[in-house]
């Protein structure tokens, strides 16, 4: 009893250390904007989180799209509602699943390299031998790395919203028949630019800063060996997931929740 | 040449996105100039206004001519106090309008209904609807119906 009372109190510990060393983290990358001269690595790593992920993106944002037409079509013309697809659309698309979707696709693609690729540089004490030189890791290697993950998600999820809207209208009503101009006027009048768009968006940006939060500082802290960066890599993919999902709940009970 | 072709990629990523925020705002949120067109505001007290939401319509004869934009209490009196922005210049509505509280279709949203009178004044910015119907409460409904049934 003793001994499994122990064992949590260590874990909790180990919780609250690499919090704190994660905390320390972010704030010794992120306290400098990045400089006019590194916009070169700002831009490259953009290439490799955002530019690069673009097409998993795209492809899943075509099929989600297709898929859920597919069922609110089915489903609402039984009461011959097939117009209300676009406004069922638009809503799950603006408000939850673009930006849910887009985070977990990008923890999966971008997060995971990110950490294999830091935690490399690490097992390779690459990083060590930059501070030898005077180069600071953090500012060369980490803080490049969080805001282009800041500015890839955003506009991933925005691309994500628009081609998952067309595949639903490719399915709805090139496929299917639905009326166009109901499907358009009907998500006109629903859809609001500040509600839902921008909220959306909002949301986005936190998942942002989770996954590379996240994906960076296990690379950092990953044991400079095989096994450990292994282990790192999947910490990064379990942890950003369950971190969006569970902060969407609350990103949606702030922002929606009506009491 | 790699250097530049990155760049390129980037720019055309960072602009994708921007189509995107703008198609998703114009094309699927219907953002348009109708936020700012040209509109005045009138008052209309109801007793009730259970179901009606900020932002909903106003029509006329079943068109939109504005937007609820308020909705309040007043304490003293126990009414809704409701602002209407009405789309144009004052001068398109007589001061014997009349307004109501209707939903669209059985389930949908609730909107106000503006009927026009015959009067030759019109109203003025910041004037208010003196004509009013509230919402139809159906437990109010039920409730008079139990009661009238219990009195026959």
């Amino acid at each position: 009893m003793v001994l499994f009372l122990r064992r949590i109190g260590m874990r909790a510990f180990k919780f609250l250390a690499a919090l704190g060393r994660a905390s320390a983290l972010w704030w010794s990358a992120m306290r400098w904007l990045p400089r006019l001269s590194e916009l070169n690595l700002l831009i490259r790593q953009i290439y490799n989180v955002g530019y690069l992920s673009l097409v998993i993106v795209v492809l899943s944002a075509f099929s989600i799209g297709a898929v859920l037409a597919l069922q609110f079509y089915t489903q609402l013309a039984r009461f011959g509602a097939q117009e209300a697809v676009g406004v069922g659309l638009a809503l799950v698309l603006l408000r939850e699943l673009g930006p849910v979707v887009t985070a977990l696709l990008f923890a999966g693609r971008a997060g995971s390299a990110l950490t294999a690729e830091i935690g490399l540089m690490k097992t390779t004490e690459q990083l060590s031998s930059m501070e030898m030189m005077g180069v600071d890791p953090l500012r060369r290697i980490v803080a490049p790395r969080i805001w282009a993950g800041i500015i890839s998600v955003p506009i991933l999820t925005a691309i994500f919203n628009t081609v998952a809207i067309y595949g639903g209208v490719v399915v709805a009503i090139d496929w299917l028949g639905a009326d166009a101009g109901g499907f358009w006027s009907g998500m006109q009048d629903v859809v609001d630019w500040w509600e839902d768009l921008a909220k959306g968006m909002f949301k986005s940006l936190v998942f942002a800063i989770l996954v590379t939060w996240v994906a960076v500082f296990q690379g950092y802290d990953s044991e400079p060996t095989a096994e450990g960066m292994a282990m790192s890599t999947t910490r990064t993919v379990v942890i950003s997931s369950v971190l969006i999902l569970a902060s969407d709940f609350l990103l949606t009970l702030v922002m929606y929740g009506d009491f | 040449m790699r250097a530049r072709t990155i760049e390129i990629s980037v720019g055309a990523f960072v602009l994708a996105g921007l189509l995107s925020v703008i198609y998703l705002a114009i094309q699927v949120s219907g953002v348009t100039a109708a936020s700012e067109k040209e509109h005045y505001q009138v008052l209309a007290r109801f007793d009730d206004v259970a179901g009606l939401r900020v932002r909903g319509k106003v029509s006329m004869a079943g068109v939109t001519i504005g937007r609820i934009q308020n909705i309040g209490v007043d304490m003293e009196w126990g009414t809704a106090v409701v602002t209407l922005d009405i789309f144009g210049q004052p001068g398109n509505l007589t001061t014997d309008t009349s307004a109501k509280i209707l939903t669209e279709g059985i389930l949908g949203a609730r909107y106000i209904s503006l009927m026009p009178g015959a009067d030759e004044e019109f109203i003025q910015n910041g004037a208010e609807i003196t004509d009013t119907q509230g919402a139809l409460v159906l437990e109010n409904l039920i409730g008079e119906f139990l009661t009238n049934l219990g009195e026959s």
